[in-house]
């Protein structure tokens, strides 16, 4: 299966001797069932520039190795950055541009995020790392109470616009409760944030230079499951993808599909089997940005189709495909013509050795399109 | 938190983990290791932890912290306003003496007149600086006016030092059209771009890491500047206390951490807010330099806040003081203290020890002061502070529009259409909101 092939894991058991022993096999076999529930198709990057063979954390570091060239101010830190990160994304940064920009901090993610407000409202950009999304909320009430209302509170003499805070989120096959998490929907509620999830290297890069120059305080989550799997031809030059801007992948005339990041993957592949299988024509739609969200593009496309499908990792109950849900609902009552369908995790912490049945793979979703097509 | 699994995660993301794993994993189990220890010299007894730098003892002994003592005060002049040790006399002069001593009973009589307006049920909140005021004004006169400054919400008379008049403290309290804040947070919440002051949030000690960070961007930029940062000994309880402590002696920053001990978080004594010595004794844990000192002797606080700073310009480093000294007032208008405080107590340091009272002291000692500029002075503060507090009164609210605005450095599509759904709303039903207290949003 092509998923597999991708996976850089099963690539290397595959090429070792040591593949045949009674160990690795069983470890090849454990891993089969948590291996890619999706197919990574590669973009084309519209440049007619150079471009370079990159995965998703090499995209980033890039993008990040462009801010530091560009911007004397701008700092990176947070726990294991120094020697390139745990995830490999500042690889080499510290080396190229000295150790008072790209450090290590404690280990405290209320310090992170305090510090990196008190960066950006000294007018420095500050660019910190939560090293998994699921340790973000020790640094909930400085992204709720401080950077979100910073220029709000203070009648725009003071911001931290210039902050931005990468974490990795998602699921990645075998992370269970505390690497696996999928937390934009909390972030969501948070008037004054932006949050953005990319969904392969072409996307990390130009939304990540959006969002580090944004002129305010962005939370960047980074899907890990695609930092090695998803690999294109990323443009080298310096380019900006907007934010609040949803993109339409695939146009379709049968049902809107809404995702982002990996599960913008999951959904591809059902697009396809719903026009293979059942006839079906799927408008594929990323969304992009979590907060503020374009609910434009959402709205025209299911103007069109009369069908929605809202599909993301997170448990279901108040996560962000009930606001697309009630929001398009409110817009296109008069067009609809099945209810909204949302396929999301499950009401459960994220689990270990459950995670096929967890998350709202490609069967799962392609059951919702055809349940909405014979309603 | 078990940040261990990171690590093992880590390691399963990764080709080379894997080989190291599949190929050579008994390596980490076998005695290979004692090899290694080759090249240490084995009669060299002392300690090789990465993590400190110590001797080995024969001796089951735990640390004592009751044993250790305390942080003695320091302190320059006693309660008579008498210089204890010539060598301490301030070196801040007359005349600005004087100016100290004119805002600190300013703020004085702003805080009784704002404190009883608030009774009077004309603004909806306040907190008053009582017993504190030698704490502001020691520390404000010993910082640079371009050293950016973090508070906590006591600290008024910091900005009266820097140049924030009763009029732009009245426009906030009555959140007047004026208010640069534009009437969007409760009273006292100050903050001036203009005088290097961050605007005040009530959410206690997150503003103690961001002080750190601040001053990384300041260290980098080059300049001779610092960050002070002040908080309560209620507020160091918090989980950003410690944050803040250790971020900015392991990035070495310079921070001054100037820590109001009043004795009460609202109606929690500081015995039941720690045990150690205070919050000067946690500075020698994070490697940080502390002193603590007597918060109502002005000079005690100056001469230590200037040697602090000084040390943290210099080297790059942060520095704690811990003010010692009581909050003479209600924790704020929604407080009654003598709930769980006695009024003699209460009494002992307004009568007995008060900032204002001993700086008088020495300034009448010094011939510097009398009882007719006394009379004089209390007149012309209480006539400013009337003005003041009248025009506050009479503005007009800022337009209804800032709602909406500075959440974002722009309106958001879906922020503007709610501005559009809340005026389109108020127009319909003009009787029922009140509209002209408010300027007009264009």
């Amino acid at each position: 299966m092509a998923a597999i092939s991708t996976c850089r894991f099963h690539r290397f058991l595959k090429k070792s001797m040591v593949c045949k022993n009674l160990t690795s096999s069983l470890v090849a076999k454990n891993q089969a069932k948590h291996a890619s529930t999706f197919t990574y198709v590669a973009e084309t990057p519209q440049t007619d520039g150079e471009v370079k063979r990159m995965n998703l954390f090499q995209a980033l570091t890039d993008a990040m190795d462009i801010v530091l060239e560009t911007d004397e101010s701008a700092v990176i830190f947070g726990e294991d950055v120094a020697f390139g990160g745990v995830f490999r994304c500042t690889v080499g940064l510290r080396d190229k541009y000295g150790k008072d920009r790209v450090f290590n901090t404690p280990l405290s993610e209320q310090g992170i995020v305090g510090f990196g407000i008190g960066v950006a409202t000294a007018g420095s950009t500050a660019i910190a790392e939560i090293q998994f999304a699921d340790y973000i909320f020790p640094a909930f009430d400085q992204l709720l109470n401080e950077a979100a209302k910073f220029r709000y509170r203070t009648g725009n003499l003071f911001d931290c616009g210039k902050l931005t805070v990468r974490a990795p989120c998602g699921a990645v096959g075998h992370g269970a409760l505390y690497h696996s998490q999928s937390v934009e929907a909390f972030f969501s509620h948070i008037p004054g944030l932006k949050v953005v999830i990319p969904r392969g290297p072409i996307q990390a890069k130009g939304l990540m230079l959006s969002a580090i120059r944004d002129p305010n305080p962005v939370i960047f989550f980074e899907p890990k499951v695609l930092y090695r799997q998803a690999v294109e031809d990323v443009p080298v030059g310096d380019y900006e993808l907007p934010l609040s801007k949803a993109e339409v992948l695939m146009e379709g005339s049968d049902v809107t599909m809404v995702g982002w990041g990996t599960q913008l993957h999951i959904l591809r592949e059902v697009a396809n089997m719903a026009k293979d299988q059942l006839g079906v024509s799927c408008e594929l739609i990323d969304l992009r940005t979590i907060l503020p969200w374009d609910i434009e593009t959402i709205e025209q496309s299911v103007n069109k189709t009369g069908r929605l499908m809202i599909a993301h990792e997170a448990p279901k109950t108040s996560g962000f495909g009930a606001e697309i849900a009630s929001t398009i609902q409110e817009r296109c009552f008069l067009s609809l013509e099945a209810p909204i369908q949302r396929v999301c995790g499950w009401d459960t912490p994220f689990p270990h050795i459950f995670e096929p049945f967890y998350i709202p793979d490609k069967w799962r979703c392609f059951e919702a399109i055809k349940k909405m097509t014979n309603f | 938190m078990a940040y261990l699994v990171r690590n093992i995660l880590f390691r399963t993301q990764l080709t080379r983990g894997y080989k190291q794993f599949l190929f050579a994993g008994s390596k980490y189990f076998s005695s290979t290791s004692i090899e290694g220890s080759a090249s240490l010299d084995a009669d060299d007894d002392v300690p090789h932890f990465p993590g400190l730098k110590s001797k080995f003892t024969d001796k089951l002994e735990f640390v004592n912290a009751e044993e250790e003592g305390h942080i003695p005060v320091y302190r320059v002049m006693n309660r008579k306003g008498e210089i204890t040790d010539k060598e301490n006399e301030p070196t801040l002069s007359r005349e600005i003496i004087e100016k100290v001593y004119r805002k600190m009973t300013l703020l004085s009589t702003m805080d009784r007149v704002l404190y009883e307006s608030q009774r009077q049920g004309r603004i909806s909140f306040y907190m008053t600086n009582y017993g504190e005021e030698a704490a502001h004004f020691g520390t404000a006169t010993a910082l640079d006016p371009e050293d950016l400054i973090y508070g906590q919400y006591r600290e008024a008379g910091v900005l009266l030092w820097r140049g924030f008049t009763l009029d732009d403290c009245m426009n906030q309290c009555f959140a007047t059209e004026l208010d640069r804040g534009k009437g969007r947070q409760m009273p006292v919440h100050y903050g001036s771009k203009k005088l290097n002051f961050v605007t005040i949030s009530s959410t206690l000690a997150t503003q103690m890491p961001q002080a750190p960070g601040a001053a990384y961007a300041i260290k980098r930029s080059g300049k001779p500047l610092c960050v002070a940062c002040y908080f309560g000994e209620g507020a160091a309880s918090e989980g950003d206390a410690h944050a803040a402590f250790n971020f900015s002696a392991t990035l070495e920053v310079p921070v001054l951490f100037i820590c109001r001990n009043n004795g009460y978080a609202i109606s929690t004594p500081s015995s039941e807010q720690y045990r150690g010595d205070g919050i000067a004794g946690r500075g020698r844990g994070y490697g940080i330099r502390s002193i603590r000192v007597d918060g109502n002797d002005l000079f005690a606080v100056h001469n230590a806040t200037k040697a602090a700073r000084e040390y943290a310009v210099r080297e790059s480093k942060p520095a704690l003081i811990e003010a010692m000294t009581y909050r003479i007032g209600h924790h704020s208008t929604s407080d009654d203290s003598t709930a769980y405080r006695s009024k003699d107590e209460v009494s002992y340091w307004d009568k007995l020890d008060h900032p204002i009272a001993r700086l008088r002291r020495y300034m009448v000692s010094k011939e510097w002061w009398d009882d007719e500029q006394e009379e004089k002075w209390k007149r012309d503060a209480r006539l400013q502070v009337m003005q003041a507090f009248g025009r506050a009164e009479k503005a007009v609210k800022p337009p209804m529009k800032d709602l909406f605005t500075d959440v974002y450095d722009e309106m958001p599509r879906h922020l503007a259409e709610q501005y559009e759904e809340c005026s389109a709303h108020v127009s319909k039903y003009p009787n029922e909101y009140p509209i002209d207290n408010y300027a007009s949003n264009e």
